[in-house]
């Protein structure tokens, strides 16, 4: 079986009404990190159920450490080896860090669980990853960056020979980020083979050895990354070509729209700054640095002291009732738990927050309702079969261009996209991005908070670095740069 | 495909079938069920509890409960009871008439409403799941009443015309149905047609990304079981109305049958979802279920087992529907090209 550790062949995976994959070939050599890139719905995340022992196969054979296995359940996939890291943690927040990484494994003296080895070797495995973290730390109160070490921590202590991270990025900011890619070369070195999924094809070239995209269930090529560039991947994926560049803003204007002075909480000091018309202002820094707290303060989400003017009046935001008057809108970073109502239709989720402007006495003019939401859907071109989808139906792009949509009717002024478009993928991405242009270019102002510095540059025409809750650089255009912002965004401990 | 079709029509029209269904079967085995009077019987019957669940319903949908609507009822019941009973306005400065049953009644749904308020505020103000805050409220509420009348009945003060609200009839209607109907259209008004229905649904739906999107939750969430507590106090004075006397014990144990109208009706327990026509069919067929084993003759440690098992049976659904929901969220993501669900995070 040659110097593969993992080989699948003619893979075949069908659900009812869909072919979620169709004679899929796949394979991982000993110690390379292999990425895997598609976009929604092209089947990796059906490979990798298949490949876990998640969800049977209908056809195909795999091939693992020399052996070809027919059946076999999650828990056989662990014994043979194979570690899943999925995005939705497998973590129970109220248990410990070291509980959590040795629940089900317990390590015995005798009848008893020896408490103090499995802490020692908690703290062995967990401690080059997330520094000084204290084990017996709560999983609850970690941030979601440290969840996935302890998750990462788990796999190790598993032994696995192939572990299948499932965008691990997706929540980390660049110094994180940096960890994991050191713990990805460390495991590489160790022999470990790792599947890397992901949608920022940044870190294929950062990471990966070799590169395979799938597209519509199909298989459709695997390249070594030293032979290929982002362009040929992006049309590898899409299956057309697309620019891959950022759209220009070239509406300039001095008119200031939200002016932001003093604002201090638990988490920020002192945070002064303005965003004008037509502006796409950028705020980045490290997860933890109080980039969402500040959003939501502006968004009156949460408590602060401080002065806020929207348009050069003083402005009393208390609640997100009162930040919605002024004007001011925001799109969370965690879209399915608190930016839509996944549950209810498309209609419902775009009307809800400007509801009372179509009702007269509490009554809702539901045809001018559905005119309104209709024009917004076909304004901001969100795909759906009617406006009555439930919005869980409905891919990342389209739900975040619901949220946008259901601001837009509230006719917003001032738009806060937080993470915009963390999960999604390569196509509706640049979507987001050409929507934002078009906003500004309609005179709204946008404020970015993004931990993707390659969004901040290319999007923002000017961008403030948080550290530790403070403003600690600012940046224009022209002057940007990844190195610049990154010696800004201090690391955690240092002073700011 | 096809099979979400069937399922769609049985969630739209399953509980007409249901309802169908039991009155074919009852009345195959005791003739007697069917005739008209005895329907209008069960009407009467349910529109106490029918009227309650509309509050309940509006609870449920914002992903609460009001366990208190029994004790509700009674404190508004023997509220009205006690002030009719002392007379304390003399007929000669209203010209002879007794208006002691009006305020009286008034007096009890105020009563009731602000028990209602009181849920609400340890809800949102102390933070206490609602489960235990009316469960709490259920005992100390039953416990006021039964020491406001020192657990005996109270019989007199009721006049003629305060009879009209329980035992009158409006043509052929008795006016409690007619009381539970019109609360039903209502209620499906407000639920389906006002800003806020929107925000009780948007509520229910996810507390947070109502918050978020400018809904006033709290406000919503001390609403709807003060709305609770109102209909609680229309329906008590019309059960005192209707049995002439103040009875403590009144309503006993409500709360069961209303919660499982609810649920068979299809409102989730989880919130944010569920039909007050749905609701209405529940409250029908929780009717004729009960009238149906009464007719049977079936003792009522019997009764007792079934109503239990029917709420189980109900909730079971509801829940099996859930995981299966989660099921299919699984699949779609996983499959549906381009539509898939992007990784939640």
């Amino acid at each position: 079986m040659s110097d593969n550790l993992l080989e699948m062949k003619g893979i075949t995976k069908a659900f009812p009404g869909v072919l979620a994959l169709d004679q899929a070939h796949f394979s991982v050599k000993h110690g390379e990190v292999h990425a895997l890139l598609g976009e929604n719905g092209a089947g990796k995340s059906t490979l990798i159920k298949i490949l876990s022992g998640a969800v049977e196969r209908d056809e195909g054979e795999i091939w693992f450490d020399g052996r070809s296995y027919a059946h076999y359940s999650p828990h056989d996939a662990i014994q043979m080896g194979i570690s899943v890291i999925y995005q939705e943690f497998n973590l129970i927040g109220k248990m410990s860090i070291e509980e959590n990484i040795f629940l089900g494994k317990e390590t015995r003296k005798g009848i008893f669980a020896d408490k103090q080895a499995m802490f020692q070797k908690a703290r062995e495995v967990f401690k080059p990853l997330a520094g000084d973290i204290d084990p017996s730390e709560k999983v609850s109160n970690l941030s979601v960056a440290y969840q996935q070490l302890v998750e990462i921590s788990k796999a190790i202590l598993n032994r696995a020979k192939l572990i299948v991270m499932d965008e691990p990025s997706a929540a980390l900011s660049t110094r994180e980020l940096d960890i994991l890619y050191k713990l990805i070369q460390k495991l590489k070195s160790e022999g470990t083979s790792v599947i890397y999924i992901s949608h920022r094809l940044e870190e294929v070239f950062e990471i990966a050895d070799r590169v395979s995209v799938f597209r519509d269930g199909k298989f459709v090529d695997t390249k070594m990354v030293s032979d290929t560039n982002k362009e040929e991947l992006i049309s590898l994926m899409v299956g057309r070509k697309l620019s891959g560049k950022f759209p220009q803003n070239n509406q300039k204007s001095n008119e200031v729209i939200l002016k932001v002075q003093g604002l201090t909480n638990h988490k920020l000091r002192d945070i002064s700054f303005d965003l004008r018309r037509n502006e796409i202002l950028g705020i980045t820094g490290l997860v933890g640095a109080g980039r969402t707290e500040l959003v939501r303060s502006i968004f009156g989400a949460d408590p602060f002291i401080g002065d806020i003017y929207v348009k050069g009046v003083k402005a009393d935001i208390r609640s997100p009732q009162d930040a919605i008057r002024y004007g001011i809108s925001y799109l969370p970073e965690d879209r399915k738990t608190n930016g839509i109502l996944l549950e209810m239709s498309v209609r419902f989720n775009m009307s809800i927050a400007s509801i009372k402007k179509f009702a007269r006495h509490g009554f809702v003019n539901q045809k001018m309702e559905n005119k309104t939401v209709q024009k917004f859907v076909d304004a901001i071109r969100i795909k759906t079969p009617s406006l009555e989808q439930k919005s869980k139906n409905l891919s990342g792009g389209n739900q975040q261009k619901v949220i946008l949509g259901k601001w837009l009717a509230c006719e917003s002024d001032i738009i806060i996209f937080d993470e915009p478009t963390r999960g999604i993928d390569v196509g509706a991405k640049q979507e987001i991005y050409s929507l934002m242009n078009q906003l500004v270019q309609e005179g709204k102002s946008i404020i970015i908070v993004s931990s993707e510095l390659p969004e901040v540059i290319g999007m923002c025409d000017r961008v403030l670095v948080i550290c530790n809750g403070m403003i600690t650089a600012e940046f224009d255009k022209r002057e940007l740069s990844q190195e610049l912002i990154l010696a800004k965004a201090c690391s955690e401990g240092e002073p700011a | 495909m096809k099979k979400l079709t069937l399922g769609k029509v049985l969630k739209d029209y399953g509980l007409a079938l249901v309802l169908v269904l039991l009155v074919a079967i009852i009345t195959a085995l005791r003739p007697n069920f069917i005739k008209p009077n005895n329907l209008m019987e069960i009407l009467r019957q349910v529109s106490f509890s029918g009227i309650v669940a509309v509050g309940m319903t509006y609870c449920m949908l914002t992903g609460g409960v009001d366990l208190a609507v029994g004790s509700n009822v009674a404190l508004s019941a023997i509220i009205g009871a006690l002030f009719m009973a002392a007379r304390p306005i003399p007929p000669e400065i209203t010209g002879g008439l007794n208006i002691n049953p009006i305020i009286g009644a008034l007096l009890g749904i105020i009563a009731s409403t602000a028990s209602g308020l009181f849920n609400g505020a340890l809800i949102n103000k102390i933070r206490i799941p609602p489960l235990i805050v009316t469960l709490g409220m259920l005992e100390v509420v039953r416990g006021i009443v039964y020491v406001l009348t020192g657990a005996m009945p109270i019989y007199e003060g009721f006049e003629d015309y305060f009879r009209f609200l329980g035992q009158g009839s409006i043509g052929p209607i008795p006016v409690p149905v007619v009381l539970f109907l019109v609360t039903m259209v209502i209620g499906w008004i407000v639920l389906n047609k006002t800003v806020y229905g929107r925000h009780i649904y948007g509520l229910g739906g996810n507390a947070e990304v109502a918050r978020l999107s400018g809904v006033n939750v709290k406000k919503i969430s001390y609403s709807v079981y003060a709305i609770s507590g109102l209909l609680c106090g229309i329906t008590g004075i019309i059960l005192l109305s209707r049995l002439n006397s103040g009875q403590p014990r009144t309503a006993l144990g409500m709360e069961f049958e209303v919660i499982t109208a609810c649920v068979l009706g299809g409102v989730s327990m989880a919130g944010g979802e569920g039909k007050l026509s749905g609701v209405f069919f529940g409250v029908l067929i929780m009717g004729v279920l009960f009238n149906g084993l009464i007719q049977m003759n079936l003792s009522e440690f019997y009764q007792m087992i079934i109503k239990g098992a029917v709420l189980l049976l109900a909730v079971g659904l509801d829940t099996m529907s859930i995981v299966q929901r989660r099921k299919l969220l699984d699949k779609t993501r996983n499959l549906t090209k381009g539509e898939g669900l992007a990784k939640a995070n």
